[in-house]
């Protein structure tokens, strides 16, 4: 174990990905020479030692970098192209959703496409909503792929080495805010399987079913409602796609209440999914409605205060606890 | 005959004209089952009168050489040597067919053949190969990559964003516009801005030639040339193919929009029938050769279409393989 930073395990698993298999290579806009110079960027100093024919720099094309890696990997290379931010993957998604994810079915299996495209979200900075735009419940609904959202660095780690070897399509979703957290991650060849939820608290009285960065928020109320005697359970899912209900079940059968938490907007969000799991599979189990807390229905605003009023807090998972105990 | 392709063998000649043979023939075929209700499911999208670009281009490949498709796709698969049998089958969305029924005749690839991916998002092959020639490039190999789109296509973006990568990096590919004056209902100088699509490739520093679509020895040429130069470093090349689509844009649509004169002047440079006619007068085909030719390639039809009809449906829940490399991955 080392402590480093959620960046800094991202390119750790990427280097070690590039030095086990030569077929490992990296693409997108400034992965090799960015305009950042932090080590707390998952690409940083990979060109420096893998050299620019493996760490290409491509143009501000966003339908050639996923074209890039979904006629490479049918060659059986296994691509890692980077999208600078979720928005800008509705210009790579004809090549993610109609061709990464169907040209497998298309073929009868006969063809794979192990890519990995790394996006980069999240919602801070100010960025406004064509920089910051949380997009997953698009990539979930696209069948033939898999979608992997992680919160800490060792679990960064551990999915990314699952992805790049997985030998499916993966979209994995890395929110920028989480670069510069540190966390303990195991050194060398770490793999997380995909679709392996984790209890990140254990609690008694409810669940709250999270991903990426909002499994945080989802502790701090934990942490408010643990002095009034309520017990949280925290779900961190990890993977979307493919999904671990086995452990959603399992918590909502020990609790019997279910808050979901994301960071994206709610109508027709992955949240919604969830909710219907739980009411198809474990109705009986439940003793309250479920809850969900999102994002408003509207773009991601620009001004600091608007911004913050966007990002679901701490106090609005509480407030959607006390409302069902 | 064409100055440029008197090095060209004999056998390479009979060859060709085989090949174009058989695919105007399969492709009739599909002209008489789809007349037919309930004979064929879907579309059928057919690339009758540019069978010289799929053959010339086709020929002019080594074995390991890529080809990546589109929607028009019988003619490039069948010139690549792909089974008549299993790609009747397909289009009939039987279970023996090349892609298990999964794809029926919009989508279909034949990886054993190399023609590995094939889209019907219009403009979605090129950014793909791409990716197939830069694994040429990155593992040193010594084959090429060749894409065939439309010039309905040449005004997707994703094009340019592929002729651009692919000079930049240099890769191994041949992008093949097959220009048939159509884009849909829409005549080329309604959906193009200049007369040229070769002339594009100026813009990306990609030579960019034109041939006569509707001579395969123009076309073999060509491409041969070109394909030389693409497999020893030269970078990508562009080639417009000018030939022309003789039906409607699928079998739905009768050309109610298309000057009779202009189909009349185009039936005229038919490319399979001006074929066989340069080949009996030079002597390198006997008119007894051509009726054994014939016969023969009806005879593989009535085999495709027997085999065809005998082969079974996919069973309803084989609907559900083949979305994941493993099948734990899926939702359900």
């Amino acid at each position: 174990m080392k402590t480093i930073s959620f960046g800094q395990a991202l390119n750790d698993g990427l280097d070690l990905a590039m030095s086990m298999d030569d077929s490992v290579f990296i693409a997108g806009e400034g992965v090799g020479v960015s305009i950042h110079v932090d080590p707390n960027m998952p690409t940083h100093g990979l060109l420096a030692k893998y050299s620019p024919v493996r760490v290409k720099d491509t143009p501000v094309s966003e339908a050639a970098i996923a074209g890039l890696a979904v006629g490479a990997s049918c060659m059986g290379l296994r691509p890692v192209v980077e999208i600078m931010f979720f928005p800008f993957f509705t210009l790579a998604s004809d090549m993610i959703v109609n061709h990464a994810a169907k040209l497998r079915y298309l073929s009868g299996g006969s063809s794979s496409f192990p890519l990995t495209v790394r996006v980069r979200a999240g919602v801070s900075f100010s960025a406004g909503c064509q920089h910051s735009h949380n997009l997953e419940a698009w990539a979930t609904h696209s069948p033939g792929l898999k979608v992997v959202f992680p919160s800490t660095p060792a679990d960064a780690k551990g999915l990314l080495l699952s992805a790049i070897f997985d030998p499916d399509p993966v979209v994995f979703i890395e929110e920028m805010g989480l670069y510069w957290m540190q966390g303990e991650v195991p050194e060398g060849d770490y793999r997380i399987r995909l679709g392996e939820a984790q209890v990140v608290r254990p609690g008694k009285d409810c669940t709250v079913v999270s991903y990426g960065s909002a499994v945080f928020t989802a502790l701090e109320a934990a942490k408010i409602l643990s002095e009034e005697d309520v017990s949280l359970e925290v779900l961190d899912l990890r993977s979307l796609v493919p999904l671990d209900k086995e452990s959603l079940l399992d918590s909502v059968k020990k609790t019997g209440r279910l808050v979901i938490l994301h960071d994206a907007t709610k109508f027709a969000g992955f949240g919604a999914e969830i909710a219907a799991i739980v009411a198809d599979d474990a109705f009986d189990l439940l003793k309250a409605p479920i809850k969900r807390v999102a994002a408003p229905d509207i773009p991601v605003p620009f001004s600091p205060p608007l911004e913050k009023f966007y990002k679901p807090n701490p106090e609005m998972v509480v407030k959607a606890v006390r409302s069902i105990l | 005959m064409n100055m440029k392709a008197q090095g060209i063998e004999k056998h390479i000649r009979i060859k060709m004209y085989e090949k174009m043979l058989l695919i105007r023939k399969f492709e009739e075929k599909l002209v008489e089952l789809s007349g037919i209700d309930g004979r064929l499911p879907g579309m059928q999208i057919l690339a009758n009168g540019q069978e010289a670009v799929a053959v010339g281009v086709i020929e002019a490949l080594e074995t390991y050489d890529v080809v990546v498709s589109n929607h028009r796709s019988h003619g490039h698969l069948l010139a690549r040597g792909a089974d008549p049998k299993h790609l009747m089958a397909e289009i009939m969305g039987k279970a023996t067919g090349v892609n298990k029924g999964k794809s029926g005749t919009l989508h279909m690839s034949v990886p054993e053949i190399n023609v590995l991916m094939t889209s019907t998002v219009v403009g979605a092959g090129p950014p793909m190969s791409v990716g197939a020639a830069f694994a040429q490039q990155y593992r040193n190999e010594k084959n090429i990559t060749v894409v065939f789109f439309g010039d309905g296509a040449a005004a997707e973006g994703s094009v340019h964003e592929a002729m651009n990568l692919a000079a930049l990096w240099k890769l191994p590919i041949i992008f093949v516009c097959e220009n048939n004056c159509w884009a849909g209902a829409q005549g080329l100088g309604q959906h193009c801005s200049i007369g040229d699509i070769a002339d594009r490739g100026a813009a990306y520093g990609i030579p960019g030639e034109f041939v006569d679509g509707n001579d395969v020895e123009d076309v073999y040429y060509y491409a041969l040339q070109i394909a030389t130069r693409c497999r020893n470093g030269g970078g990508p090349g562009l080639i417009e193919a000018k030939t022309y689509r003789m039906r409607g844009h699928g079998e739905y649509d009768h050309q109610h929009y298309v000057d009779k004169k202009e189909l009349e002047k185009w039936y005229a440079l038919d490319p399979v029938k001006r074929y066989g006619k340069r080949l009996l007068n030079h002597g390198l085909m006997k008119k007894t050769e051509f009726e054994t030719v014939e016969r023969n390639m009806e005879k593989v039809i009535i085999e495709a279409v027997a085999f065809a009809d005998q082969s079974p449906y996919p069973l309803p829940d084989e609907a559900l393989e083949d979305v994941w490399a493993v099948e734990e991955g899926g939702q359900s």
